[in-house]
């Protein structure tokens, strides 16, 4: 049964196993185990962001393509339901319609986009990508009367996924429709995963293993290696869509900061490249990682800031608005002493 | 004469003023394995390769099974029955050496495009590349990643993969290359196997000279891109155009 969930991909190394189980169960139990708006906050972006890095190791990791579309995509899915959401009321229709057009906008926009320049030359994509992600950056802020400009703006989702529902406690903690909204982003992020799990398994997974290994082989043996890097992209990017709209169902908002900025792109590239490329699993460690990084780090550096006042240099260097210097510095020791990522490195240590 | 099922009509390619394939022109018909022979730089992968269509044809044009397939992509032209083993070992490293000739039977089932299938669940396709894997004595290192593997493995899994393939059509660009005397025959056997088999057309770049005497029933000669011989082995290796033009001295050797 677990391994028919898991596509008869184990994580194939102990550590690993216990690692992938602890991030299971604490998402699993989150409220229950760290009560606290922020924490919850905290581990929704983790889901969310789990399934943002496995669809981008999809394409990176498994495919060989390199795309800075992919936060894009994840917009795109993020204002469907927002729009969606604004223009016919609050409701579920709107979630259903917003999330479904935004993923089917997202595969057509990667389309076209693979038909242009894949049948030219994989690093193509990555300039065009990286074209059509920043003229859509543009169109967002200044379509502002559309997509409230660079501020974004807020809507209303149904009632029962609000925190103005309330249904008492439980183990002390309080069940409110901000917790059912957690655990439909729990489940559907848990589906996502398990899918995309499939997928790489699948006999289309391996073709693309193959293409990323030898494209000019996996051509001579009959494998139209167009057609599977069009449609890896296309359902790479449908994938990025939904965790949009699962994310914008969460705040409640969408804006270009939150979801299509450049930032998030970085982002995604070191939660697949920490965590190890073509894994998958890799992609949920690395997203884990990061988002906790990104929340929790800036406090502890505070925290150390204040410890080290005394010491001028070392309290300047471990100043809050330095964090991004130590991600950095994170990431060229981990490329450096894991150039396989952490789950690479884990497997082949076993 | 028995059924031609590949023919190329003036086939020409040029790289900038150098032509690598001049004009060739030549049948190949069911059950007939033919050496092509000629000196380094000849144009015997280049004639390869306009064949199976990896590079594109200057001039000319090729047929299989009678169709003119010259305008059809690689992985078309291999969906149709043309299978080629390559000079240069050409594989995908980082998978296992199951996983590989598995990948060559998906492809000649058309089962690639399934999305939600667990890839290991399709057990007849595993059990025939197994039953490769045992005709070319490397189904104990099933597992292996290709990485790992001797130079002379590796060019039996290059063969492997195009077996697997089952075409019509079978290309070996110098399959013996770098192999051990004790492990080439176990390739060479197997082409002798194919070309028992009577109904497919065997193409084989071969220097070796024993080889060709063993196995081919006719031999081309390509000498600066151009066909210069053509005929039954004894007859070509006597005649005095390929005397002069390139086999004189290693003739005059064996
Ligand atoms: N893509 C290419 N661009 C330019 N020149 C090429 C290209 N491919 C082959 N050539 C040239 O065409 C000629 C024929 O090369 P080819 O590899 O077909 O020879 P060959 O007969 O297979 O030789 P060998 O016995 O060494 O394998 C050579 O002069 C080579 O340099
Ligand atoms: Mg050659």
């Amino acid at each position: 049964m677990i391994m028919k969930l898991l596509s008869g991909d184990t994580p194939r190394s102990k550590i690993l196993t216990l690692v992938l189980l602890a991030i299971f169960l604490c998402l699993a139990l989150a409220p229950f185990l760290f009560p606290g708006v922020r924490s919850l906050d905290t581990a929704a972006r983790i889901a969310i962001f789990i399934v943002l890095a496995a669809s981008y190791d999809l394409l990176l990791g498994y495919t060989g393509v390199v795309s800075f579309a992919h936060t894009m995509f994840f917009g795109i899915g993020a204002y469907g339901v927002g729009l969606a959401s604004q223009h016919m009321g609050r409701g579920y229709s709107a979630l259903i319609v917003g999330s479904l057009s935004g993923a089917l906008l997202a595969a057509a926009l990667a389309f076209v986009i693979a038909l242009f320049s894949l049948r030219v030359r994989a690093i193509f994509f990555a300039m065009i990508t990286l074209a059509v992600a920043s003229a859509v950056a543009v169109l967002v802020s200044q379509l502002s009367w559309l997509t409230g400009g660079e501020d974004g703006f807020t809507f209303r989702i149904p009632r029962e996924l609000g925190p103005a529902l309330r249904l008492g406690e439980f183990a002390g903690v309080k069940i409110n429709g901000k917790l059912v909204n957690y655990y439909l982003i729990f489940t559907l992020s848990l589906i996502l995963f398990l899918i995309m799990l499939r997928v790489v398994n699948s006999p289309f997974g391996r073709v693309l293993q193959a293409i990323r290994e030898n494209d000019f082989r996996a051509e001579a043996i009959g494998y139209r290696v167009v057609w599977y890097r069009t449609v890896a992209t296309c359902l790479s990017a449908a994938i990025a869509a939904l965790a949009g709209s699962l994310f914008a169902i969460w705040l409640r908002y969408v804006g270009p900061d939150t979801t299509l900025s450049f930032a998030i792109m970085l982002d995604l590239l070191l939660m697949v490249v920490i965590g190890g490329m073509g894994t998958i699993y890799g992609a949920a460690i690395g997203a884990t990682l990061l988002v906790l990084a990104q929340t929790y780090l800036q406090d502890l550096m505070g925290s150390a800031a204040a410890a080290t006042e005394a010491i001028p240099l070392l309290s300047r260097l471990l100043d809050p608005d330095r964090w991004l210097l130590w991600l950095g510095v994170l990431f060229i020791l981990s490329v450096y002493f894991f150039p396989t990522g952490i789950v690479g490195r884990l497997r082949a240590g076993k | 004469m028995t059924q031609v099922l590949l023919e190329t009509h003036g086939l020409t390619v040029r790289f900038g003023g150098h032509v690598a394939v001049d004009a060739v022109s030549c049948a190949f018909h069911a059950g007939e394995l033919t050496a092509i022979v000629g000196p380094n730089g000849a144009g015997k992968t280049t004639f390869f390769n306009l064949i199976s269509g990896q590079i594109p044809a200057s001039a000319g044009r090729v047929d299989l099974e009678g169709d003119d397939i010259s305008r059809l992509s690689v992985s078309e032209r291999c969906r149709r029955g043309l299978g080629r083993a390559f000079q240069l070992t050409n594989l995908f490293p980082g998978l296992s050496v199951l996983e590989n000739v598995r990948l060559a039977i998906q492809a000649h089932r058309g089962a690639g495009r399934s999305l939600l299938t667990m890839a290991d669940s399709h057990h007849a396709l595993t059990t025939e590349a197994m039953a490769v894997l045992e005709r070319v004595r490397l189904d104990r290192l099933r597992d292996q990643p290709v990485n790992a593997l001797s130079h002379g493995n590796q060019r039996k899994l290059e063969v492997a993969m195009l077996i697997a393939l089952d075409p019509r059509v079978y290309m070996f660009d110098e399959p013996t290359a770098g192999m051990s005397v004790d492990e080439a025959p176990v390739v060479l056997d197997l082409i002798a196997e194919l070309k028992a088999e009577r109904d497919r057309t065997i193409l084989l770049v071969e220097h070796k000279m024993d080889v060709i005497r063993t196995l081919a029933d006719r031999i081309i000669v390509l000498h600066n891109g151009a066909l210069v011989a053509d005929g039954e082995p004894g007859a070509v290796m006597a005649s005095d155009v390929v005397q002069e033009a390139y086999m004189g001295k290693e003739l005059a050797d064996v």
